[in-house]
């Protein structure tokens, strides 16, 4: 075999590549939206394809800050920050949303995306509870009940701001305790308060199940749990130490219930009582089976797409830009001819490896990355303009044919190089922006300069040099 | 064969006089527009919230700002057709409060019912930190493509040259940015980072074809070498310019609201990136290389 045979067979076999890498795309993309969804409901996504970003398929994108303020001394940033990661990536996967890409960003900071949802305000609070459960003996003390009648006496809250009893209660509450809010009752009933020991025996970190259950009588909604092993000894050891005590079940710092310690409590499980309703009952279950935050998350950005939107700008976008390559491409092939056919078939391939590229990588195509590709489209028809005038440069001095087409290239070489790099600079640095429509550009543009010089340079003299094997006479450019 | 050139001989190292002082002009304009009208720093960067939604039926703007006023919401409101986007930049704290008294106010304009087709919240914190990566983002490429075009070049006068075309691309796309009052939101970087690739590839193959000609004609006084490179890649200067200039124009004229600022931005970016190749960096060489001599 000839150099050129290898040429020719490796941009076959490049094409080959790409359609079947293209294959899964294609097909998901040609179902219907029901289709999809329902595919994606039971995790029959296809893993290699191009992905749409929010801004295109609709959807919201959440920035959380875990606020380390409120983080166990003893516990490392980075532990935490992998926990609250690994805990909201479960809450989001209870609640059903098909494939949510979760990250971290920077020290601090968790990037959520939840395509197809633009009504957020449930999965806020989804995310954004703590759901530290605890369990905690109430204090009877008669200081404790003196701390209580005082904040019974007040107008206002008896805290301050950052959660810290108010200073003329502070000095009445015994001796490593706490005071906590119980959780609202009905209507119009005032406010109660516990104050409750400091330590703490046991928490939900020990929990293995979380579920609904519904009175018989009532059907009002509670929440059984069941615990681990070392949970459901340590409980049994605990309760069977303070049988004649009050139990407080505390959730985010609120006291649901106090029911008292009639036996110790064997078999590791218990129940949630209060004033839930179905939704905040169903919804405390998934927190609680997806484990604690390690410390609160703040939202400090939030993007929402509706549906109707991105539909429109996936049209407006790609039909514009589908309106704008085809005119370049019948450009080319008005003013260069033959050199123009050829340059527009190595722009076409471009297109198909560049698509077959970012399904493999699995990359999210945005806005502005339909931008990103149509530079790097232009780019690689740049390429081809400064071979095709070195060319002509070369037939004006009346050059044979085989000569025209190596000098043309090796000439224009240097600066395709150049000029690809530069660009390609220019694009590197938006990769630091996380997530989102900017990163989206950096992928494509960097993708496509890459295969654009591939396409512009390999391919279309692979074509000149299967093409001079006939021994032509006239070059038509 | 088709040519849009036949053979040029524009002096444009003559020329350069003009050019100096039409891009001197330019910079002027722009120097005051950004100290007197300044910039329209978008969302992104700021910190705030948008709210955008879709009235079933048209709707007035101006019914629109007396809903904002007696739900006393202090926002900047656009339209286009039937959507309006309602903003109020600033920081805020927490995430939904405003986008509710957005809406809450909203629910003051009769006769029509609207659904939110869009909402942005930026905390105050991401938009520092997005403005700090935007303008590093923008730092960094330009360093690293001075570095890049001297090793190339190995001639940090040729370097340095295109780098001062690049910045004057960007500079007067942010001065057209300013005059419109359109916003600067994190897809505009990006756009100013192409434009800085794009002005510098132009100059750059231009720059290629000087070293060339240096190599054939090593007689040849810079002047007359610098008028060569320019004139003989002028048909290519204009092919790719048109290529690229017909797509983004496409792209502004049908793209959509989204993607439109980019391509505005774009639009003048492609035409200063060759302007400033062809008046600007070359000349800028000459001028300067002549003066090192003497």
């Amino acid at each position: 075999m000839t150099k050129l045979h290898w040429k020719i067979g490796t941009v076959l076999g490049l094409l080959i590549l790409s359609i079947w890498l293209l294959y899964p795309t294609v097909e998901w993309y040609t179902k219907t939206p029901d289709e999809r969804a329902k595919l994606e409901a039971v995790r029959m996504r296809p893993e290699r394809i191009l992905n749409l970003g929010l801004d295109l398929r609709g959807g919201t994108h959440l920035l959380l800050e875990l606020d380390v303020s409120k983080l166990e001394k003893k516990e490392k940033l980075n532990d935490a920050m992998a926990r609250a990661i690994e805990i909201i990536r479960n809450r989001v996967d209870q609640y059903g949303v098909g494939e949510t890409p979760i990250s971290r960003q920077g020290d601090r900071w968790i990037s959520v995306d939840l395509p197809g949802i633009s009504n957020t305000e449930e999965a806020e609070n989804l995310i954004g509870k703590t759901a530290l459960l605890e369990f905690r003996l109430v204090n009877t003390s008669d200081e404790a009940q003196a701390a209580l009648s005082k904040v019974d006496a007040m107008d206002g809250s008896p805290f301050n701001k950052d959660g810290s009893p108010v200073p003329e209660i502070a000095k009445l509450m015994p001796k490593g305790t706490i005071l906590c809010k119980a959780s609202a009752g009905q209507d119009g009933e005032r406010t109660r308060y516990y104050v409750l020991d400091a330590t703490v025996p046991v928490t939900g970190a020990y929990l293995e199940g979380a579920r609904v259950e519904t009175d018989r009588q009532f059907g009002t909604p509670s929440i059984g749990f069941t615990f681990n092993k070392e949970g459901g000894r340590r409980f049994e050891q605990f309760t069977g130490a303070s049988v004649g005590k009050y139990l407080a079940i505390v959730l985010d710092g609120v006291v649901h219930s106090a029911p008292v310690i009639k036996t110790r409590i064997s078999g590791g499980s218990g129940v949630i009582e209060g004033s839930f309703t179905m939704e905040e009952a169903r919804d405390l279950a998934i927190v609680l089976r997806a484990g604690s935050l390690p410390a609160p998350v703040n939202i400090i950005e939030k993007r929402v797409v509706g549906p109707g939107l991105g539909e429109d700008s996936i049209h407006k976008g790609l039909m514009s830009s589908l309106a704008g390559f085809l005119l370049v491409v019948l450009f080319m092939a008005i003013y260069y001819k033959g050199g123009g056919l050829i340059a527009d078939l190595a722009l076409g391939l471009n297109f198909v490896f560049l698509i077959a590229a970012m399904g493999y990588f699995n990359a999210t195509l945005t806005l502005p990355g339909i931008a990103g590709m149509i530079l790097s489209l232009a780019m690689a028809i740049d390429a081809n303009v400064l071979i095709l005038e070195r060319m002509r440069e070369e037939m004006a001095l009346s050059k044979p044919v085989a000569m025209i087409i190596p000098t043309g290239y090796d000439k224009a070489w240097s600066a395709i190089l150049d000029s690809n790099v530069t660009t390609w600079i220019a694009a590197v640095f938006l990769f630091q922006f996380g997530s989102g429509p900017v990163k989206g550009f950096a992928v494509t543009l960097t993708i496509g300069l890459l295969i654009g010089m591939f396409t512009s340079v390999f391919v279309t003299r692979a074509i000149y040099e299967f093409w001079l094997t006939s021994n032509p006479k006239e070059l038509s450019i | 064969m088709i040519r849009i050139l036949h053979k040029t001989n524009i002096n444009f190292i003559k020329l350069r006089h003009v050019f100096f002082a039409i891009s001197g002009t330019v910079v002027l304009i722009g120097i005051v527009s950004l100290s007197v009208k300044g910039i329209n720093l978008g969302l992104d960067f700021t910190g705030g919230t948008l709210v955008q939604v879709k009235f079933d039926k048209p709707v007035n703007i101006g019914a629109l700002r007396a809903a904002m006023d007696s739900g006393k919401v202090e926002a900047a409101i656009q339209s286009s057709g039937d959507s309006f986007a309602i903003k109020v930049k600033g920081t805020q704290e927490n995430v939904n409060e405003t986008a509710n008294k957005i809406l809450a106010a909203l629910k003051g304009v009769q006769g029509a019912s609207f659904i939110e087709e869009k909402r942005d919240y930026v905390g105050p914190v991401v938009g520092r930190d997005l403005a700090k990566k935007a303008l590093f983002a923008i730092i960094l490429s330009m360093f690293g493509i001075i570095v890049y075009v001297a090793f190339r070049f190995s001639n940090p006068v040729w370097g340095t040259a295109g780098v001062i075309g690049l910045l004057h691309d960007v500079f007067v796309a942010l001065t057209a940015m300013s005059l419109t009052n359109r916003e600067i939101d994190l897809v505009i970087v990006a756009a100013f980072l192409t434009i800085a690739g794009y002005s510098i590839n132009d100059t750059i193959v231009i720059f290629d074809r000087m070293r060339e000609n240096m190599r054939n004609f090593p007689k040849l006084p810079l002047g007359d070498l610098i008028n060569r490179s320019v004139n003989e890649c002028l048909s290519r200067t204009i092919i790719t310019t048109a290529t690229v200039f017909i797509t983004v124009l496409v792209l502004f004229l049908f793209g959509g609201a989204a993607i439109n600022n980019f391509a505005f931005a774009m639009l003048i970016g492609t035409v200063t990136g060759v302007y400033s190749t062809v008046a600007l960096c070359t000349p800028m060489v000459y001028q300067w290389e002549k003066k090192g001599r003497r």
